[in-house]
């Protein structure tokens, strides 16, 4: 018999946060990609806990897919750093100013 | 059936399920103040590993095998490892100085917003209840009957589920991962006007002529 639910989803909501303050404190773009896997691992955390909490296997069968959206969205998003380092020859977000007025 | 899950209700957990929240819980956290404060990318990329890892403990503890193991193998395995591919392919693991602020007011601005937002979901962690949807969706996760012919566990009854149910949704991944294949193809590829040129030729003058495709 596992804890309650409410303390996988207090450690999860705190990851989150962190993931957050991650995303928009750093500024390399690699760093913010993994402060979002951080998120969208919380976020998995959550939807495991509510399956067992519920005993739904359905919350499962959605983490299955967030990990192939967040395996796609990594593969997308590093080839983009990729091509723009290429360019710009950076990976500091605030480098990449060409749209600024 | 109207049922209300109470989050704060008592369970009977044993000492070695707390024994095993806390650790991975700590693992979790350290790891994930890693990922957010380390200099070095590659040093953040480690820490994603921890963090991983002890995600996929707790996975265990709530009976969801099958997705620790997808957890380690997909995450640790292939996303992590595709990081630091690019940090040592870009050659950008040095050390990025992180304590300066390049935009005043940002950081306790972040950290103030963010705080709220954790406020607010611990307390209604603390003192709501669930109250979800009429019946269950696809199906238990307990309650098969073990056997020598039966094919029993979570991972026999998620496969079922995701050919059944969510039939549609698996075959919706199948081409996303495939246009994302052709999308990483595509930005990887060098641009078709530099190809044909000597290497150092094509060096130098890749940035000028993106540069003219591109008008900063």
């Amino acid at each position: 018999m596992s804890l309650s639910g409410a303390w996988y989803i207090g450690l999860a909501a705190i990851v989150f946060t962190i993931g957050a303050i991650g995303l928009l404190v750093r500024r390399n773009i690699l760093i913010m990609f993994m402060c979002i896997e951080l998120m969208l691992n919380a976020a998995n955390l959550t939807f495991v806990t509510f399956a067992r909490m519920l005993n739904d296997i359905g919350g499962q069968a959605i983490v299955f897919f967030v990990l192939v959206v967040a395996a796609a969205e990594v593969v997308v998003g590093l080839g983009i750093v990729v091509t723009n380092y290429r360019r710009r020859e950076t990976t500091v977000a605030d480098d990449l100013n060409s749209l600024k007025g | 059936m109207l049922h209300a899950v109470p989050l704060l209700a008592a369970t009977r957990a044993t000492w070695p399920d707390i024994l095993v929240f806390a650790a991975a819980a700590a693992v979790i956290l350290v790891g994930a103040i890693g990922v957010v404060t380390s200099r070095n990318p590659v040093h953040a990329a480690l820490s994603l590993v921890m963090t991983l890892f002890g995600v996929a403990v707790l996975f265990i503890e709530q009976e969801a095998d099958f997705l620790a193991a997808v957890q380690i193998i997909v995450y640790a395995g292939a996303i992590v490892v595709l990081f630091l591919f690019v940090i040592m392919f870009l050659g950008v693991d040095r050390a990025e100085d992180i304590t300066t602020e390049r935009l005043s007011g940002q950081r306790p601005l972040a950290v103030v917003f963010s705080l709220i937002t954790l406020g607010g979901v611990l307390a209604m962690v603390a003192t709501s209840h669930w109250v979800t949807g009429a019946k269950q969706v696809v199906g238990p996760i307990q309650g098969h009957v073990a056997g020598p012919n039966s094919p029993a566990g979570e991972p026999a009854q998620l496969g079922k589920q995701l050919f059944t149910t969510y039939l549609f949704a698996f075959e919706a991944t199948a081409a996303l991962l495939v246009i994302a294949v052709v999308g990483a193809v595509v930005l990887a590829r060098r641009p078709p006007s530099v190809e044909g040129k000597d290497e150092t030729e094509a060096g130098a003058s890749a940035s000028a002529s993106t540069d003219s495709e591109l008008p900063a």
